[in-house]
């Protein structure tokens, strides 16, 4: 029990020692795959088929997860060259070009070598992962797989099990898993076993369920977790070990380690004054300084639509049917990844009802160069929630991969100014 | 009959001047035609690049008006969304935003990053209907033609509502009819610029499609019938001319000055200017099930596109059969700045066109780009070289 234990004697900050252990881990796996020349499944975090990918022993990859490595470890820029000379322009996503440079240059990556693709599973959560895939069909020739996952068609019109329109979608997503499996069965070799499906779902209830719980354990006051800096970490975590029995045991104990916390009311920060909801994709260039600009302040991200959409919707806790795994499976990949993608586009709503849960002071917007799925809507977004609750909010653009389109200094003017405004709103409302 | 008409200003004119006057109507960014047809009492239906099944929108008597942005200034929309963006994005919000068209439903399509959020932001603005038609991005599965076509139904009810009557199939199966007949003669369009460019100029062919996109289909019908005779007879020469295929207009439409500039330089023989308006390359059989021939066609009988992923297209591989078909000895390949999917594919088109040993001229465009001087003359040198290699 003591090994578990954090450094002052509790198991507060376990989630984190346990999570980057656990990454080290992983990418010591993928390294020794690609030594012995395995080919692995490449995905992507919004509708990663880990549960059914973990019945055919194939070791996973996740590029997006590769590429934001290379931003965190400030080489980023010499993988985006690499990709620019080869073609890719300046304009285009910096996690495929990373992405691309990795596989021009055999696998080598910071963290270790990444094997190549033997199947590429992937949803259109993104456009871009199918643009993605199709570079490593041309590349290395891999067999490539869409799994279409059709989402929600407007503002607020979801459809339930048992309209007609949620029975065609998930019909078609049904039916596309029934594909898949074949091929999963000729790529790895490995012939499919529904039981083993079972066992990775029952892994993935577990880890889904308590990962609702870990987001809702935030609207603690102090909050217990940084939803950018922490939260990144849990995300790594809920992908990498979806399905698996690590990833179950890691989010059993993370809730364990939260509630902890939220019972001795130990907080992310020693003195929280601002509670904040980040919309967005990090800025994994200067990842850790951009969180210090709001951290200096006592400022802290309670919640984040990333750890939504970035966890392909597992933050619905949707709880996979074991007596029908099939159906349930297209039921849960429909539901989540129609979750993750609303609130990329649809997320009004979303934000307004999450500002009262969290007791938010503010909401800072974050939009991104390299991804247009996440960024293209948020200035109409932030008009929109603005007039529905008169929150404050920031709105900073940068990039997730590319430091040419990183300013520090510029950042951090506004977040201050941001921040004075929150002091003087908090002043008047003390003095009214 | 030519009361009724939203463009009636062709009707008895001679072939210049029937040209002149539809360049005129595609260049007027204050659509008369579409504010003519809502005058009469019409609805519209906006729909965003790159492919829509029409007919839907058509067999519940509503315009289908394509959305392909404009040469407007994003005045109002521009606020509206972040940068790094391409400019369809924002221009074809602005001709809303400034009432240049009126809607009654918009509809987008999850084409790319950028498109798939257009409903969200329509909808924050608007109260009738802006909604994502998922056209199946799985074009393998052996599902995707019955989910197209529930996914049709779903589109068919909400243009009930807006229509406020019922869509029938043999409402359907009329409008297929005109939709093929539309389809027939885009394809002897395209004829002509295959077997004869010198008849028909790049841009006049460009004006003559593009207009199908904000023109009731029996007009345009009745417009291309009218007109492509007269292209066949026309007694213009040929000139040593490059056969060229133009890349890369899929979605954002280059300028009409650009492909007026290109157009001099070389005859270009075939592209995928407006694709989504040939996207279908067939006549959709009118029987049983409507909504299902329309699906089938989609998946089964239809082009490329870089937003499209099919297996059994691989879009370089299509992109070396359009040259070959067409005849063509050189290839331009474009891509509107910002626009991920038409970069990302010029990667790909510029490598199998090295190894396929096809000469190609790379730019980027944008629709409101004004000075072509300098594109004009690396494409004259580009094809001089090539000519005289």
């Amino acid at each position: 029990m003591d090994d578990d234990l954090g450094l002052d004697g509790t198991i507060v900050g376990r989630g984190n020692k346990d999570g980057a252990q656990l990454f080290r881990t992983w990418f010591e796996g993928l390294s020794e795959a690609a030594e012995q020349g395995r080919g692995a499944a490449y995905v992507f975090v919004m509708g990663s088929m880990c549960e059914l990918l973990q019945v055919f022993d194939l070791p996973v990859v996740f590029p997006e997860i590769n590429s934001l490595q290379t931003a965190v470890r400030r080489v980023a820029h010499e993988f985006l060259s690499e990709a620019e000379d080869y073609g890719y322009s300046p304009d285009i996503c910096g996690y495929v070009k990373a992405d691309v440079a990795v596989q021009l240059r055999g696998g080598e990556h910071p963290m270790g070598r990444i094997p190549k693709p033997s199947i590429a599973v992937y949803t259109n959560a993104c456009n871009t992962y199918i643009k993605w895939a199709e570079i490593w069909e041309r590349m290395h020739d891999t067999q490539i797989f869409t799994l279409d996952v059709p989402g929600s068609r407007a503002a607020g019109k979801q459809t339930w099990p048992g309209d007609p329109d949620f029975e065609n979608d998930r019909a078609y997503v049904s039916a596309q898993i029934k594909e898949l499996i074949p091929i999963l069965e000729q790529v790895s070799g490995v012939k499919f076993d529904i039981d083993r499906l079972r066992e990775s779902l029952r892994y993935a209830n577990v880890m889904s369920a308590a990962w609702a719980r870990v987001l809702e354990l935030n609207q603690s006051t102090p909050s217990l977790f940084n939803a950018l800096s922490d939260g990144t970490i849990y995300l790594g975590v809920a992908n990498g070990f979806r399905g698996a029995e690590e990833g179950a045991r890691y989010f059993t104990e993370l809730v364990e380690e939260m509630e902890y916390k939220s019972e001795h009311g130990i907080g992310t920060l020693t003195d929280e004054k601002y509670r904040l909801l980040f919309v967005g994709v990090p800025c994994y260039p200067i990842f850790r300084r951009f969180t210090e600009l709001f951290t200096e302040w006592g400022g802290t991200f309670v919640g984040s639509t990333y750890l939504w959409f970035a966890s392909g919707g597992s933050n619905l806790g949707f709880q996979y049917d074991l007596d029908d795994p099939i159906e349930s499976l297209a039921e849960g990949v429909l539901v989540s990844v129609r979750d993750a993608m609303d609130s990329m586009f649809f997320q009004t709503d979303m934000l307004a009802e999450m500002i009262d849960d969290y007791g938010a002071d503010g909401v800072v917007y974050h939009p991104i160069k390299s991804c247009r799925t996440v960024s293209t809507g948020l200035a109409d977004n932030r008009r929109a929630l603005m007039k529905a609750t008169n929150i404050p909010s920031l709105f900073i653009e940068s990039d997730l991969m590319d430091r040419r389109v990183v300013s520090e200094a510029q950042l951090k003017n506004r977040v201050d100014a941001f921040f004075e405004g929150l002091a003087s709103r908090k002043q008047q409302a003390v003095i009214s | 009959m030519s009361d009724n008409r939203v463009f009636p200003e062709w009707l008895g004119r001679e072939l210049d001047d029937v040209l002149y006057e539809c360049r005129e109507l595609l260049e007027d960014t204050s659509f008369p035609t579409v504010a003519r047809w809502r005058e009469a009492g019409g609805k519209v239906a906006g729909h965003f690049q790159v492919y829509f099944p029409e007919e839907i929108a058509h067999a519940g008597g509503l315009l289908p008006f394509k959305m392909r942005g404009a040469t407007v200034e994003p005045v109002h929309s521009d606020s509206r969304f972040g940068s790094y963006l391409c400019s369809i994005i924002k221009t074809s919000l602005e001709l809303v935003l400034n009432k240049n068209i009126e809607l009654d439903l918009f509809v987008t399509h999850p084409i790319c990053d950028a498109a798939r959020n257009l409903a969200g932001i329509w909808g924050r603005n608007y109260d009738y209907p802006c909604q994502i038609l998922y056209l199946p991005q799985n074009a393998n599965s052996g599902h995707s033609a019955t989910y197209l076509r529930g996914e049709y139904d779903r589109l068919r009810r909400t243009l009930e509502e807006v229509a406020g009557r019922p869509i029938t199939d043999e409402d359907l199966r009329s409008s297929l009819a005109v939709f093929n007949e539309n389809r027939s003669l885009l394809r002897e369009l395209y004829a002509i610029k295959r077997e004869t460019p010198w008849l028909v100029s790049a841009e006049d062919a460009y004006v003559l499609v593009a207009l199908g996109g904000l023109l009731p289909r029996e007009e345009h019908n009745d417009l291309l019938r009218a007109v492509l005779p007269k292209i066949r007879e026309g007694s213009a020469k040929r000139q040593d001319r490059m056969r060229v295929v133009f890349e890369g207009g899929f979605c954002e439409q280059p300028p009409l000055d650009m492909i007026r500039a290109i157009g001099r330089s070389c005859y270009v023989v075939d592209d995928d200017l407006l694709i989504g308006l040939r996207w279908i390359l067939e006549d959709v059989p009118a029987e049983d099930d409507p909504l299902h021939s329309l699906a089938e066609a989609y998946l089964e009988s239809s082009s490329y596109s870089p937003v499209q992923h099919d297996l059994r297209k691989p879009k370089e591989k299509m992109l070396l059969e359009r040259i070959e078909r067409a005849g063509a000895e050189a290839a331009i390949v474009t891509a509107a700045k910002m626009c991920e999917p038409g970069l990302e594919e010029q990667v790909a088109y510029t490598y199998a066109l090295d190894e396929a040993n096809v000469p190609y001229f790379v730019s980027e465009f944008e629709e409101n780009m004004s000075n072509f001087e300098h594109l004009q003359i690396q494409l004259e040198t580009f094809m001089e070289n090539l000519l005289f290699d």
